[in-house]
């Protein structure tokens, strides 16, 4: 198909598109993260465990010619993670932060250790929905082909935000959060839950991780991360622990990470460098203004060593 | 789920004994508590009180003694054994969670909670629960923002939600207005002459113990020093048990405020944002004489710790004044130094020490690094550290098993008082003194009490914060009371009623 010249309208589009794109691992990285801050622990090995995600879906996924294999062993070996993090995490004055960036350096590595020889082949895609059909601007077709995974994350911020609220799993992941006292009182044993959603946080990470090698950009490699997994930690916090702020974060930052490609696609030739900082620029810039040294964070879990 | 005519059960421990180590807590102590009768727990700190009442819920496995409900003996291993017998303990640091709901907190602690819970039946079941209930706390606001009284009312009715039917309340009017107070225990109490509930209180206040108990069983080193029907027990005689021949520091004469002292301490339209930076506090004017102990009574979250921060320089002041003999104040190390002012806060050993550095270090730190005459210097004199800590800890009685032992590891009374020592030492022309006395024993709240006095009429400004109505009316010459964030009432110590003040607290001026 040609390139129909749409002109500045490009912009918007391609925002929208790279949005949905660039935020899908920011939102199963950040939900993951929220099921496991809201039980009290950090987990910030979820950069290590993103890569690794992504290098054992890849894998799997060009052994069995099926990505959705591929997820599934991303996400059994995220848990696999998680419960390893919590685990060591339960023992008397272990640092849950320590272990985590301890856990990222471990996941990373081990990720390039058995990645090496999957670097070449090429693995079967994610599915996407072209939402699109009904234009015939390739540019609106590419920005509203959306990734199954997009959904799924959207669907999922949704259920996890109402499953804090209505579910008895959910309340006792908030008592345990909130109040480890509480919790050893209703006999819930801490330790355990926190456990658990450590698992299931590290499962949605590596998820996060599988999309990145499965979809885009859709190749293993070992730069294949930039960082998504260690961001992820501060939307959780610029969110404020809610599953919903989360998926919207991610879209904000999917949308300011897709700024400087946008720009670069309608010519801007110079300066566009600047453009891929804005998520960064924009982290800082929503951290300083919603955060004051005279107050404490509304909504943070009182269990969490950062708040402590 | 509490059903209809529910009924109070009996409850005996017998001959209990713990012993951690070689340390006794606690030494054959039997109590006896028949079904629907208010039976109140008094003793100093670490008389085992709370170690008696540990055994009995199953919080601890006691070395000896045995657990007898409803006449039957029972084994009580677990806190949850204990729930399946009815019984049930109100902590006096609260158990609910503070984010979640009301209704969320109660509903989640059944042992039958659904899955999936449907609000909307929870919350009509909940709504014809609540319409039994003696008093009425609002359920969907998240327990954080509850006041302290409705926090203690929430609890109770937690315990009756959940079906206990004999409820140990530790401390349970330590964060309540005299008013709240009466309120909860009555009801309480009546609940109990109704046959309805046994209660258990541990307390240290007589006055409650004499209007609202049936028995008394005093506590002392672990031992039961006394006890019996609080009908034909008085005060001194509760004393006597408590303390036994302990010597306890008698306050000094109150030498009059001169009418002409000069004002040492002033706040002029101080404003400033609270912990959640969604309301502010206003002082539109304080002012604290030489030779006058002020006091600033109030619930706890009124914007008194607030105020106190923006005193010592830790919360930003959005406009106002604060002067100290007549010179502007910012709180500095520089500005408290040269002009004398000295800062006690709350929970000393988290607020005002470092808790894993030695008696001798922790009592330095005002002097550490300023050489004989005064002046800055580089060089830390471990000497000098050494024969100031050793003078002081003399001085103020400090036990300490050795100047390098952490000062963590003394008992609060210690604490304090190695942190009074520090303050107190010099000049001192203002102190400003927030609980001094919180969680201490007898002994050392007369001590500490003794030694505020002697400030004071060594001609020093006092504001002495507290949420003790009855140390404020016992050492103040004014009590101001603080409400929502700004000073709602005040009153010189010769008219102050503590039902009126009561009332200020509460909100209703």
């Amino acid at each position: 198909m040609a390139t129909t010249d749409i002109g500045l309208w490009g912009v918007p589009l391609a925002i929208l598109g790279g949005a949905i794109r660039v935020s899908t691992p920011f939102i199963f990285v950040s939900l993951g993260e929220t099921i496991t801050e809201r039980s009290g622990r950090i987990n910030l090995g979820l950069e290590g465990i993103l890569v690794f995600g992504a290098m054992t879906a890849y894998a799997v996924a060009v052994m069995t010619a099926s990505p959705w294999l591929g997820l599934l062993a991303a996400a059994g070996a995220g848990a696999c993670f998680g419960l390893f993090h919590g685990w060591i995490c339960k023992f008397p004055r272990v640092n849950d932060i320590a272990i985590g960036i301890a856990l990222m350096l471990f996941g990373t590595g081990l990720a390039f250790f058995f990645g090496k020889s999957f670097i070449q082949p090429l693995a079967p895609h994610l599915p996407a929905l072209p939402f699109g059909f009904w234009s015939d601007v390739p540019q609106v077709r590419a920005a509203l082909d959306v990734n199954v995974l997009f959904l799924i994350g959207a669907f999922l911020a949704a259920a996890l935000w109402w499953a804090f609220r209505n579910t008895r799993i959910g309340l006792i992941i908030r008592v345990v959060g909130d109040s480890a006292d509480a919790a050893r009182a209703m006999g819930v044993n801490p330790d355990r839950v926190r456990l658990l959603a450590t698992a299931a946080g590290s499962a949605l990470a590596a998820i996060g991780g599988g999309y990145l090698s499965l979809y885009y950009p859709g190749s293993w490699n070992e730069s294949i991360s930039s960082g998504q997994g260690l961001m992820a930690v501060a939307l959780v916090i610029f969110s404020r622990w809610n599953p919903l702020g989360c998926f919207a974060a991610a879209i904000l930052f999917g949308g300011a990470g897709a700024l400087g490609p946008a720009l670069q696609s309608v010519g801007v030739s110079h300066g566009y460098y600047l453009f891929y900082a804005a998520p960064y620029v924009l982290t800082l810039a929503i951290m300083i203004a919603t955060s004051s040294p005279g107050r404490t964070l509304a909504g943070a879990p009182g269990e969490l060593s950062i708040t402590k | 789920m509490a059903e209809d005519g529910q009924k109070a059960i009996s409850v005996e421990a017998v001959g209990m004994t713990m012993r951690f180590g070689g340390f006794t807590a606690l030494d054959d102590v039997s109590i006896r508590i028949p079904a629907g009768s208010f039976h109140a727990l008094l003793g100093e700190n670490g008389a085992g009180k709370s170690t008696l009442v540990k055994c009995m819920m199953g919080f601890y496995r006691p070395t000896a003694g045995q657990m007898m409900v409803e006449g039957r003996e029972e084994l009580v291993d677990s806190p949850r054994a204990a729930a399946a017998f009815g019984l049930g303990m109100v902590y006096q640091h609260f158990t609910l969670v503070p984010s979640l709901t009301g209704a969320e907190n109660l509903v989640i602690n059944r042992t039958d909670t659904p899955q999936v819970i449907d609000w909307g039946k929870e919350r009509a079941a909940l709504h014809a629960f609540m319409q039994a209930m003696p008093f009425q706390v609002p359920l969907d606001e998240p327990v954080a923002r509850l006041a302290a009284g409705e926090k203690q009312k929430l609890e109770i009715i937690k315990q009756l939600y959940l079906g206990r039917r004999f409820i140990v309340l530790d401390e349970p009017t330590s964060v309540l207005t005299p008013g709240e107070a009466d309120e909860v225990l009555g009801h309480v109490r009546r609940m109990t002459k109704r046959g309805e509930l046994t209660v258990l209180m541990i307390s240290h206040k007589f006055n409650e113990v004499m209007t609202f108990a049936d028995d008394v069983t005093v506590l002392r080193k672990g031992q039961r020093a006394g006890g019996g029907k609080v009908a034909e027990l008085d005060h001194q005689a509760m004393a006597a048990m408590m303390i036994g021949d302990q010597k306890i520091a008698t306050l000094d004469v109150r030498q009059p405020v001169a009418a002409d002292a000069a004002a040492a301490l002033t706040a002029t339209d101080v404003k400033a944002l609270d912990r959640t930076g969604l309301k502010s506090i206003t002082i539109a004017g304080l002012t604290v004489r030489a030779g006058e102990i002020v006091g600033i009574a109030g619930i706890s979250g009124n914007g008194q710790k607030e105020f106190l921060e923006v005193l010592a320089g830790q919360r930003h002041r959005e406009t106002g004044e604060i002067t100290v003999k007549g010179a502007r104040y910012h709180a500095t190390r520089g500005e408290a130094h040269a002009l004398n002012v000295r800062f006690i806060p709350e929970e000393p050993l988290r607020n005002a020490c470092a808790p894993r550095m030695t008696v001798a270090d922790n009592l330095a730190f005002r002097t550490f690094d300023l050489d004989k005459r005064g002046r800055h210097s580089f060089w830390i004199d471990a000497g000098a550290i050494r024969r100031n800590a050793d003078r002081l800890v003399t001085r103020f009685k400090v036990k300490t098993a050795s100047l390098d032992t952490p000062i963590a590891a003394l008992s609060g009374g210690n604490v304090q008082r190695a942190v009074l020592a520090r303050e107190l030492t010099g000049e001192v022309d203002v102190l400003i003194v927030a609980n001094p006395c919180f969680g201490l024993d007898f002994a050392a709240v007369a001590d500490i009490r003794a030694r505020i006095m002697q400030a004071r009429n060594a001609g020093a400004a006092v504001l002495l914060v507290s949420e003790d109505l009855d140390e404020l009316l016992e050492l103040s010459d004014r009590i101001l009371v603080m409400s929502e964030g700004s000073i709602v009432y005040e009153t010189p110590i010769a008219g102050a009623d503590s039902r009126v003040i009561g009332q200020h607290m509460a909100g209703h001026h």
